[in-house]
């Protein structure tokens, strides 16, 4: 191909600001190549650089406790669990390539991140997801069509989830990799924007741990796994921009995923690392050749000279641009220690997978691409990287307008149900808090026989062979509380899923957290980020669970409108002791079930119905404030629910979350569907009773018990100033509360294990 | 240099799920003339060979031995001369 | 159980051979190798297991590949001379395309991969992989595939049924198979496969040890 002339123009046509060029111009003292550009442009994106987020990702919890590495610093968090063990973990968008190829955009998500994971040198033994679509309920019983102007938006929204749920699958799956947990959501809002993150858990040796730190001069570089195409072109870039009608074009840029390779890429990687001839070693995925070179570099403080002739190639005539640029899945770079290279061929060629030499360390800091005999590329890798010379921006921030009508907002307003039994059974037949079985038995999650806790409880749990120990683990964000009030939004998203962690009986450690959010140039959205990244700081340093490192996805917007700001969460928890894990049913009858919580008022209620599942599925609305959240108690009472299960004073815990507390107690009566357990519940109103039982108040935790150990736990709870409620028993086969609700548990385990199955097959 | 495009197809008297899903679809579409509908693989085998002959008994055996199973799949293929070595 | 030997071959795309080894070793205490795909010979191994996983990525047909792996003429020739071979899920399918078992497994009906426990009866349990087993017996087992729709032409189906080769059966068929088979053995007894997953049903930790005495009747046999 014949280059075009560098100017500005083509710069910003490669999304590069004015003073960005300028800056380029300055920094190699001429104009750019056209390689050069393209790379500048790449790292300089939102997605490599973090250039509009990083100031507010700085002022997160980012060290201490018993993170290994801090944030940022490596491929993934690494994070000590004793026994000379360590947990790598990481959450990762996949939202651009998803929306316009569901099926492979969500597959190489799940590629992606296990990369991450194994780069550290860690084994993957846990993916989890969360994912965000339109609404599915209101089309036609099967209707998943692809052409979308043939038909309804739902359909389209069940065309996105039934692909991306499958290619998550299909990658996992073959991979080998159990995929426990997840959480699905479906709102308005992210009809044309849907949200695909994807989570990967490994465990690795501490004294086997990989770095992607560059060093050691004259050291061989090589490139290893898949050989290199013209996919994913400027997928970085692309990741960057809103969603139009253009995006449907831009097709080629989605790359495809090769599972298979990847689990030979994982065990070849593992075995390199272990034989002790890696230096260094990094993925690629955005970017990436031009991107893990720079990083490697920039983090050794030193330079690399590459020659593009040695790459292994899959498309013929490629350019030097299109190599540096290219996305192709499933390769590493990777910086062995002079004299070992046999090593690493011959563990390579064991596993039928490319291992070339494609270059070497050098002393002067730049990375210099050569390409049929010319110097392409000749960049310093400092000012192309995150920390380095990157740009960073501090944006503008307004507070949303839309705050004051949804705070003004008069719930009372809104009509009292006559039936409640009809109202409970809608809800838990909603596709936000139904059973998602038909998505998680699409996927593997017991391969590698670790899985305790299986997909739809809380949060699963997975056993590490030859230790006592397991690891408990959750992703979770309610979006739309973030988008009533992103400050506890973000607070209430870390509390939640640290719950639902300790619910098990794990300890929470530490977190990652995937932001997704509109477009940062709008300064209502970057005050939902600002807000929702304090919360999220604020609930972090209290519960004491520091971010590991995660990513953050903006421009999640189409011409008018922006998802909910929605920052996930991914909770890691330790359970040292796997014969006390807890799970969330009620086990038996004649159990007495009490609530661990703040006393609840009238005022409370009203204030906690806001946003809640409740008021959107039945009323229609959005409407009031995100519910209340104190975080200094949230860590009294994730201490009681860890000692109450330590000392095995309890026969189930579960917490209150979307729904409120009828449909939290209706889960725990069906969510073991072979041994389903009834209750009798009273309750005491003050205030309207549908708000009473379907208001989502926050650190709420349901446990039942022997009767002779009920003593015991209100002593516990009293130590920390819990207050514990005595709410009634386990019970036959029907679920009563007070005379409001009564109804056979297999009518409510119908529509709550088969809704989503029935709006989605014939 | 020869191509040998080849069609793998279930046996007719397989049950073919894809097929009917992918009929369903259509139909919903509004392609009612349209009665049925199966699925097979297309793969294509670029062969450096001496004649069509003998391009033709490589395609043949590849067929056999590994690109169909004959417990549920029937295969044809067709080889045409390709230029040099492109 | 000093008499088994027992050998898991791991194709690179094998995912559940660690699982199989962790149960033959450190639950059944049996002597238990892996025998890479590459390898020439099986060794002194008495007891030869194909694990679940996706034996070379499965893109063209389950299983199809791996019968050209060079450990595999060893292990079809210590089977044709009466050796134990037990394949489970891509193994049963690696089994089937080898011709050590007879038919095919298909996509599933419903095109979905499948993850969940199913309940299976035991049809005959006067084999060396089910003796531990009540005749009708019901156990619970996890399935997890995308391909375990068994198909097979009509003779073949009576001869299953007339040598009572046909060891499980479906009592609520997850992926469409054939008259619910689940499990099937040789004309010789000694080769069997089966899609749902046993060694997933074998620790007491996962809640569920309806597969240990299928590793038991095995191991005992053996002996």
């Amino acid at each position: 191909m014949t280059e075009p002339e560098i100017n500005f123009s083509l710069a910003k046509q490669f999304g590069l600001l004015e003073d960005e060029y300028e800056r380029i111009i300055k920094i190699l003292g001429r104009t750019p190549t056209y390689t050069e550009l393209g790379i500048f442009s790449v790292m300089w994106s939102e997605h490599c650089s973090y250039k509009n987020s990083i100031l507010q990702l700085k002022t997160l919890p980012r060290s201490g406790g018993r993170l290994l590495v801090g944030a940022g610093e490596e491929n993934a968090g690494l994070v000590d669990i004793g026994d000379g063990l360590a947990v790598a973990f990481k959450i990762e968008s996949h939202n651009h390539p998803s929306a316009v190829e569901p099926y492979q955009g969500a597959a190489t998500g799940v590629g992606g991140i296990l990369r991450d994971i194994f780069t550290m040198g860690a084994r993957p033994i846990a993916a989890l997801n969360s994912l965000r679509f339109g609404k599915i309920s209101n089309g036609k019983a099967g209707e998943t069509v692809e052409t979308v102007s043939t038909v309804s938006t739902a359909g389209r929204s069940k065309f996105l989830f039934k692909n991306v749920v499958k290619g998550i699958g299909d990658y996992g799956n073959c991979f080998g990799v159990p995929t426990i947990s997840g959480e699905v959501y479906f709102e308005e809002c992210y009809q044309d924007n849907p949200l695909v993150n994807a989570m990967a858990v490994g465990i690795v040796k501490h004294n086997e741990s990989a770095t992607a730190t560059a060093s050691g001069v004259g050291n061989p570089v090589f490139i290893v796994g898949s050989s290199t195409g013209k996919d994913g072109i400027h997928g970085a870039t692309f990741a960057s921009e809103e969603i139009s009608e253009e995006s449907e074009s831009k097709r080629p840029n989605v790359q495809v995923g090769d599972p298979f390779t990847e689990k030979l890429l994982l065990e070849a990687t593992l075995e390199v690392i272990r034989s002790g001839a890696v230096v260094g070693i990094q993925d690629m995925g955005a970017a990436g050749i031009t991107c893990s070179t720079s990083e490697m570099s920039a983090k050794g403080k030193c330079g690399m000279e590459i020659n593009l002739d040695l790459v292994p190639l899959r498309d013929e005539n490629m350019s030097a641009y299109e190599i540096m640029l290219s996305e192709s899945q499933e390769r590493m770079l990777v910086v062995v220690e002079k004299g070992k290279e046999q090593i690493a061929i011959d563990i390579f060629d064991k596993w039928d997978l490319n291992c070339v030499e494609i270059g070497k360390i050098t002393e002067e800091e730049k990375v210099k691409i050569y390409y049929k005999g010319k110097l392409e590329a000749d960049v310093p890798p400092y000012d192309l990287v995150l920390g380095g010379g990157a740009p960073v921006y501090k944006r503008e921030i307004k507070e949303p307008a839309y705050f004051k009508d949804k705070r003004a907002f008069d719930l009372n307003s809104v009509k009292e149900p006559e039936d409640l039994n009809k109202v409970l059974l809608t809800l838990l037949s909603s596709p936000n808090i139904a059973n998602k079985k038909w998505v998680y038995e699409q996927y593997d999650y017991q391969v590698r026989t670790n899985t305790v806790i299986l997909p739809g409880g809380d949060a699963s749990v997975i056993r590490l062979k030859d230790t006592d120990k397991a690891l408990s683990v959750k992703v979770d964000c309610n979006g739309r509380y973030v988008y009533l009030d992103p400050y506890k939004g973000g607070m209430i998203a870390v509390c939640e899923s640290a719950r639902n962690v300790a619910c098990t009986g794990a300890k929470p450690l530490a977190i990652t957290n995937c932001l997704n959010f509109g477009n940062p140039y709008n300064p209502e959205v970057y005050y939902q980020f600002s807000e929702a990244i304090r919360g999220i700081g604020d609930a972090c340093r209290i519960l004491e669970t520091p971010v590991t490192g995660g990513n953050v996805s903006f421009y999640n917007q189409s011409q008018d409108y922006a998802v909910y700001p929605t920052p996930v969460i991914g909770m890691l928890g330790l359970i040292e002791d796997v014969d006390k894990i807890m799970t969330s049913y009620f086990k038996k009858e004649g159990d007495i079930i009490l609530i661990l919580g703040k006393p609840v008022d009238e005022n409370s209620i009203k204030n906690d119905i806001g946003g809640s599942e409740y008021i959107n599925t039945i009323h229609g609305l959005t409407e009031g404030n995100s519910p209340d959240i104190d975080t200094e108690f949230e860590k009294k009472l994730q201490e009681v629910i860890l000692k109450l299960t330590d000392e095995r004073l309890v026969n189930s815990a579960h917490d209150i979350s979307d729904g409120g507390l009828a449909v939290a107690l209706a889960e725990c009566c069906i969510m073991d569907p072979e041994n389903m357990t009834g209750c009798e519940i009273n309750i005491e109103y003050s205030g309207r009773k549908d708000f009473r039982l379907f208001a989502e108040t926050q650190s709420s935790i349901i446990i039942s018990a022997d009767p002779g150990n009920i003593k015991k736990i209100l002593e516990i709870a009293e130590m920390y100033s819990v207050n514990v409620k005595e709410t009634g028993i386990t019970k036959g086969n029907r679920f009563k509360i007070n005379t409001e609700i009564d109804l056979p548990l297999r009518e409510i385990a119908e529509g709550y294990y088969n809704s989503i199955k029935n709006i989605m097959e014939v | 240099m020869y191509i040998s495009k080849i069609n793998i197809s279930l046996r007719k008297t397989i049950l073919d799920p894809q097929g009917k899903a992918i009929e369903h679809s259509l139909k919903s579409l509004g392609f009612e003339p349209i009665v049925d509908t199966r699925i097979g693989k297309y793969i294509e085998l670029k062969i450096d060979a001496v004649s069509k002959q003998e391009a033709e008994k490589i395609s043949e055996e590849a067929c056999k031995k590994l690109l169909a199973n004959p417990v549920m799949e029937d295969f044809t293929f067709e080889v045409t001369e390709i230029g040099g070595t492109e | 159980m000093a008499g088994v030997k027992a050998g898991v071959v791991v194709f690179p795309g094998s995912n559940c051979d660690h699982d199989i080894y962790y149960i033959l070793k450190h639950i059944m205490n049996t002597d238990t190798e892996f025998l890479w795909h590459k390898e020439q010979g099986i060794g002194d191994r008495n007891l030869i297991i194909l694990p679940g996983g996706f034996s070379f990525g499965d893109y063209l047909r389950c299983g199809a590949a791996a019968k050209f792996s060079p450990v595999m003429n060893e292990v079809i020739r210590f089977a044709n001379n009466g050796g134990v071979v037990i394949g489970i899920c891509n193994g049963f399918q690696v089994l089937c395309e080898t011709g050590l078992l007879p038919g095919v497994l298909l996509r599933n009906e419903n095109l979905k991969f499948v993850c969940k426990t199913v309940t299976l009866k035991v049809e005959n349990n006067k084999s060396i992989f089910t003796g531990d087993y009540e005749i009708k017996e019901e156990i619970n087992i996890p399935v997890a595939h995308g391909e375990g729709n068994y198909y097979c032409d009509s003779n073949t189906h009576m001869e299953l049924v007339g040598n009572n080769q046909i060891l499980f059966r479906y009592t609520d068929n997850p992926n469409g198979s054939l008259d619910d088979i689940a499990g099937i053995q040789n004309i010789n007894r000694n080769v069997f496969g089966m899609m749902p997953h046993p060694e997933r049903a074998s620790d007491k930790i996962l809640g569920n040890t309806d597969g240990y005495r299928f590793f038991k009747s095995v191991v005992e046999s053996i002996q």
